[in-house]
């Protein structure tokens, strides 16, 4: 591809996926892009820990459900009680702000994160971001009284922005796009940058990249709190779209799916996390339509992701990138 | 005029070894002075005190009248003070040009929130920057290989692209730790040129290496290490004559042939 077609082909491409929603007639279709989408921004949030910096957080599904569980609960409104005579109540608020609460528990929780990781890193802060996803999901579970545990944040508002309200599906998949876009296109302003090349730097050689002076800290918490909040924007997304938010968005399956989809796509890449996102998202809807028996499709889908995995080891974009030349 | 270093009294042990005893020594400012010894002499662990990747147990490191205590790596290479490392190493995944763009972190003046905001003054400044990291490759001879994996370039030609990368960093005082160590000879005929340029610049080299020739091509001073203490401290020609260094070190072959010709 010519450098003079690269503006041409982008805008193609944008062209038709803001289009989807006007000849896709199939509802339920249309629901599989958004949460397909919402689990894109995720998995880009997870390539900049990931792909860039070099960090593996398995628990990444935290900044999700922190962001789901913080903007749900701003939006509805709560009570708690803190100290046995000391209460705090929440009123209800507007959509947008709650939204961006989401992000800043997020962010601040990766912050948090990025701290942990200075000190332990590989395997230990694996383990880590595991146990911090687990003990979040945990007070979900437990804290009745904020979280409504097991019975669920119900009836969450969907969102609203200057009057109009993102209730049907059309609506909330040009949101998604939208902010799909947007986090593509920091993500990629941070990877073309110093602070992009620190956090490969790190990844890559920590001694060298301290002894040119990359104070590795700052960028290793940089890249936590910007991957965080992207990720609280998904699960915020994610909140006002489904309009319920229960513990299970804490689960572990969700940290792996993400993972999935940006090993296969193809980690460091910043193409690899959708292309990733959208086959293994959309799989298992491509199999359900083929009439495989249900028992078979998550094997296909498994057996799939093992010869991606074991022939693209670097993932489908750098694969693809090396066949053209 | 102060030393652009002063090491006093540096001590470094990891249990009950000593590693280094009761160093002390001082760089002037555009000199070229080489750290010599046996290895397990304490060469690279003194490197490793003066640039903070370990913390020396007694004694104090000063780079341009300001002491380095506590310091971090970086911090301390935001002063001026960068080094190499004894084994190759760069960031082998990536082209030579981002090594070398890496390298140039502290010439950025780019934010984070501006270049989140896509300030236009980051484009530009990017563009500077792979202007300038261009120049530099093509200062130590990597010109036409910009393109090229790290890992994937010859062995030589990897040592020159640690030395970009500390070009890069901008620094007063350049610490290579045995940077021809591998390279045939005619490649370390090639480095000892670029050494001369690098001098030009304006830079004061503090160098470890075991090649003896280019020591004594190259060097205004040669301290010499052995089991932790500094035994001989001096011009070329008087660390060739020194009985010391040639005990510990040089040997008497060494005496025969270079010293005869001295």
């Amino acid at each position: 591809m010519s450098e003079k077609a690269k503006p041409l082909v982008t805008a193609a491409w944008l062209l038709f996926l803001v289009s989807i929603p006007l000849w896709l007639d199939n509802a339920y279709l249309l629901h599989v892009l958004i949460v397909t989408g919402i689990f894109i921004i995720a998995a880009m949030s997870l390539n900049l820990l990931l792909g860039y910096a070099g960090q593996l957080s398995l628990g990444h599904v935290a900044f999700f459900g922190i962001g789901a569980y913080a903007s749900a609960l701003v939006s509805l409104g709560f009570k708690v009680t803190l100290w046995p005579q000391w209460a705090l109540t929440v009123e209800p608020k507007p959509v947008w702000l709650a939204m961006l609460t989401g992000m800043l528990a997020a962010g601040a929780s990766g912050w948090f994160i990025g701290r942990i990781a200075f000190k332990v890193r590989g395997a230990y802060f694996v383990i880590v971001s595991i146990s911090f996803a687990e003990v979040v999901r945990l007070v979900a579970v437990n804290w009745v009284e904020l979280t409504q545990g097991p019975m669920a944040l119900n009836n969450i508002p969907p969102v609203e922005a200057f009057g109009f309200v993102f209730y049907r599906k059309p609506a909330n998949y040009w949101l998604v796009l939208g902010i799909a876009i947007a986090s593509y296109v920091l993500i990629r302003r941070l990877v073309h940058s110093r602070a992009g090349r620190a956090m490969v730097a790190l990844a890559e050689n920590e001694a060298l990249a301290t002894s040119v002076g990359i104070d590795v800290t700052r960028y290793l918490v940089l890249a936590a709190v910007v991957s965080a909040t992207m990720a609280g924007t998904a699960g915020a997304l994610y909140a006002h779209y489904v309009r319920i938010v229960d513990p299970d968005v804490f689960l572990f399956i969700y940290t792996v799916t993400m993972v999935i989809m940006v090993i296969t796509g193809g980690k460091g890449t910043l193409a690899g996390p959708v292309v990733g996102g959208l086959i293994f998202g959309l799989l298992p809807e491509g199999l359900r339509a083929a009439a495989i028996a249900p028992e078979a499709q998550w094997i296909v889908y498994g057996a799939l992701m093992v010869l991606v995995v074991y022939f693209l080891p670097q993932g489908i974009v750098p694969a693809l990138k090396k066949v053209r030349g | 005029m102060i030393p652009i270093l002063q090491v006093r009294n540096l001590s470094v042990r990891f249990g009950g070894l000593t590693a280094i005893a009761d160093m002390t020594m001082d760089v002037r400012e555009g000199e070229v002075l080489s750290l010599i010894g046996p290895n397990g002499a304490g060469k690279t662990t003194a490197f490793n005190a003066i640039t903070g990747y370990l913390a020396p147990t007694s004694g104090g490191i000063a780079f341009r009248g300001k002491s380095l205590k506590g310091m971090r790596t970086d911090a301390i290479a935001l002063l001026g003070l960068v080094r190499t490392f004894q084994k190759t190493s760069v960031f082998g995944g990536r082209s030579a040009l981002d090594n070398v763009l890496i390298g140039l972190h502290l010439r950025a003046r780019q934010t984070p929130l501006a270049i989140l905001l896509g300030f236009p003054y980051v484009e530009r400044e990017e563009r500077e920057l792979i202007e300038e990291a261009r120049k530099i490759l093509g200062f130590v001879g990597l010109g036409k290989r910009e393109k090229e994996q790290a890992s994937a370039l010859p062995y030589g030609d990897q040592r020159l692209l640690e030395v970009a990368i500390a070009l890069a960093a901008q620094p007063k005082l350049l610490m290579l730790d045995e940077p021809v160590s591998g390279m045939n000879p005619s490649e370390t005929a090639g480095f000892m040129a670029k050494l001369a340029e690098i001098r030009k610049l304006g830079i004061t080299v503090l160098l470890v290496e075991h090649d003896m020739k280019m020591v004594m091509g190259v060097s205004d001073r040669v301290v010499c290490l052995s089991q932790g203490r500094i035994i001989a401290d001096g011009t070329p020609a008087e660390i060739q004559r020194d009985p010391e260094v040639i005990r510990a070190y040089l040997g008497e072959r060494f005496r025969r042939v270079v010293g005869g010709n001295a």
